[in-house]
């Protein structure tokens, strides 16, 4: 299986990431010998097989619907990276 | 004199107790190793000031021994992917080089009710992802035991700084195997718990169906003792198990092992298995017999395809979790955007480290249109195989014994070049992930030609750490105590 220089572009784009054109034949290159390693899987017959997503054997934990305060606003804003006291600020949409 | 910062928990533990050093004797003497160790081994990316550590020791002098916190005035390290009030917490990454969080992780939490001191936050491969600590935004971690090797990841700079004395015992992370391999390079005890035993909250993930957090200490009574502090249900992570741990989990015995049956899976010991850590298992295993464990041979037929079923699924989860990284709540934010959605990809593409990128590539591309069902779902469907692999064995003994990693460490930038051979060296740990079974690190002596630790691991069922841990500590009576590392 070959990745073309046109899927990892569109790769990129779906994952926002911008990758320069030396990078994209790094990954180009890369991608594909990793997935022909991945390749491997489909010696296995699957057929029938029940995925497995999570050995988590937990349903659903349910909690009481109690409305707590765990933060400031303050505390929440303090890492934003650009500093403003009642918002996160972005770059202008409209 | 053997000194202080080569002790083990119980050792410290004990002098304190008996008020025979201070909590601030037991402080300052890690705070001199890592004055004379650190610029070597660059174990940590943020250590917390010492006035204030030492603050905290003189504080818990002041108010005498607590017999009811079991870590009582130990100093101790956390992986930076842990999050810590106030305590810068970076992942390793660029993207939060600033980030202060203003939440403990529940392990934290727990840590600091049992009266740890926490001395700062560990090196590791940026959000967890490599095996060798090499992919750190803040630059390498040196395995202590000779510096031109690496410590082995992504746990790497726990590792390293449990080995060389810094502090008493530290919690890593483990999604492929990131507390059992570096332990073993680093000739400590690692253990990973059953997937669900020790909350996530506050564990910055990786791959959240595979990731658990676990101790790196000196002795498997240590590892015990870590474990019996942070494990146990937490209602702000549902994938918690809510029985209960042991109460007895401290209750190691000494003995034989007799009626114990131990499985070899005869794939891992087929090929690829450096001859100096083959070489040494095969001893290890004679020794076990001599106290009288059984040895059986098992198999687990789909060995060689847990690497990639492994990086399928890890990779996609990977990519979903680091969606939330995007430069606007947190975190960098590249200056020069222009735009919002300039601002999202410049952030991301300038604040992630090339490994993270590739991952995030793959687990997009697995996941995406056309794509599902041949990689994600059919990984998922062979992740089922080799959990039934695992029933199966388990049926047939009681623990598994395995290599940890194909070789002892390896040199620093050997692997760099090539990421899958970088995956490759995980073949024996992520399959446990895979399966969430519980599994636990043990220094065996070291290799015959490398002079580097060797480590095995026993692999145990479902939720059955006591066991596994009286059975590891039993064990480790039969193993030479290794010698002190180069940096120490």
């Amino acid at each position: 299986m070959s990745l073309s220089r046109e899927e990892v572009k569109k790769i990129a784009q779906l994952a926002k990431l911008e990758l320069s054109s030396k990078k994209e034949e790094l990954y180009q290159e890369q991608l594909t010998r990793i997935l022909d390693y991945m390749e491997k899987l489909n010696e296995l017959n699957t057929k029938d097989v029940e995925p497995l997503y999570s050995p988590c054997p937990n349903k659903s934990i349910l909690r009481e619907d109690k409305v707590e305060k765990y933060f400031s606003k303050q505390e929440i804003l303090k890492n934003s990276p650009e500093p403003n006291e009642d918002f996160f600020v972005v770059p202008k949409i409209i | 004199m053997q000194e202080l910062v080569q002790k083990s928990i119980f050792e410290i533990k004990e002098l304190l107790a008996t008020k025979k050093i201070s909590v601030q004797e037991v402080v300052l003497s890690c705070l001199e190793q890592i004055e004379k160790t650190e610029s070597n081994i660059h174990a940590f990316i943020t250590l917390r000031d010492k006035d204030e550590v030492l603050t905290e020791a003189k504080d818990l002098d002041k108010a005498g021994y607590n017999s009811e916190k079991p870590l009582w005035g130990i100093p101790i390290g956390l992986k930076d992917v842990f999050t810590t009030k106030d305590l810068r917490t970076t992942c390793a990454s660029k993207i939060l080089e600033n980030f202060i969080p203003p939440y403990d992780a529940e392990v934290v939490v727990r840590l600091k009710q049992a009266g740890a001191i926490i001395l700062g936050k560990q090196n590791m491969d940026e959000f967890a992802m490599g095996s060798s600590t090499e992919n750190s935004a803040f630059g390498p971690t040196k395995n202590p035991w000779n510096l031109e090797y690496v410590p082995g990841g992504s746990s790497g700079g726990s590792a390293a700084s449990v080995a060389a004395g810094q502090c008493f015992a530290a919690i890593g992370s483990d999604t492929g195997g990131s507390i059992r391999q570096p332990a073993a390079f680093c000739g400590l005890v690692g253990l990973k718990p059953t997937y669900g035993r020790v909350s996530r909250f506050g564990l910055i993930a990786y791959a959240s169906s595979f990731d658990q957090a676990g101790p790196l200490t000196k002795t498997v009574q240590d590892a015990a003792l870590m474990l019996s502090v942070i494990a146990g249900a937490d209602p702000k992570d549902s994938t918690c198990i809510q029985q209960p741990v042991e109460s007895d989990l401290l209750n190691l015995t000494l003995g034989d092992l007799k009626g114990i049956k131990i499985g070899l899976p005869k794939e891992y010991f087929e090929k690829g298995l450096d001859a100096e850590v083959a070489q040494s298992i095969e001893q290890f295993v004679q020794d076990m017999q001599k106290i009288k464990a059984e040895i059986v041979e098992i198999s687990l037929p789909h060995t060689e395809y847990a690497i990639a079923t492994y990086y399928i699924l890890a990779m996609a989860e990977a990519s979903s979790n680091l969606e939330r990284f995007d430069g606007v709540k947190y975190g960098f934010r590249a200056k020069q955007a222009r735009n919002l959605e300039e601002m999202y990809v410049l952030s991301r593409s300038l604040g992630f480290g090339d490994e993270v990128q590739r991952r995030i590539m793959l687990g997009t591309y697995v996941l995406s249109a056309g794509y599902y069902d041949a990689y994600y779902k059919k990984a998922a469907q062979v992740r089922r195989l080799i959990k039934n692999d695992f029933d199966q064995a388990l049926s047939k003994c009681d623990f598994i014994l395995a290599p940890v990693s194909p070789t002892t460490a390896f040199k620093a930038g050997e692997r760099t070049q090539d990421p899958l051979q970088m995956y490759l060296v995980d073949i024996y740990t992520t399959s446990l992930n895979l399966a969430g079974l519980p599994g636990i690190t043990i220094p065996i002596g070291l290799g015959q030609n490398s002079k580097l630790p060797v480590g095995v691991q026993l692999i145990g069922n479902w939720l059955d750490e006591k066991r596994l841990l009286d059975t590891a500590f039993k064990l480790e009576q039969i193993t030479e105590k290794l010698p002190l590392p180069s940096i120490a």
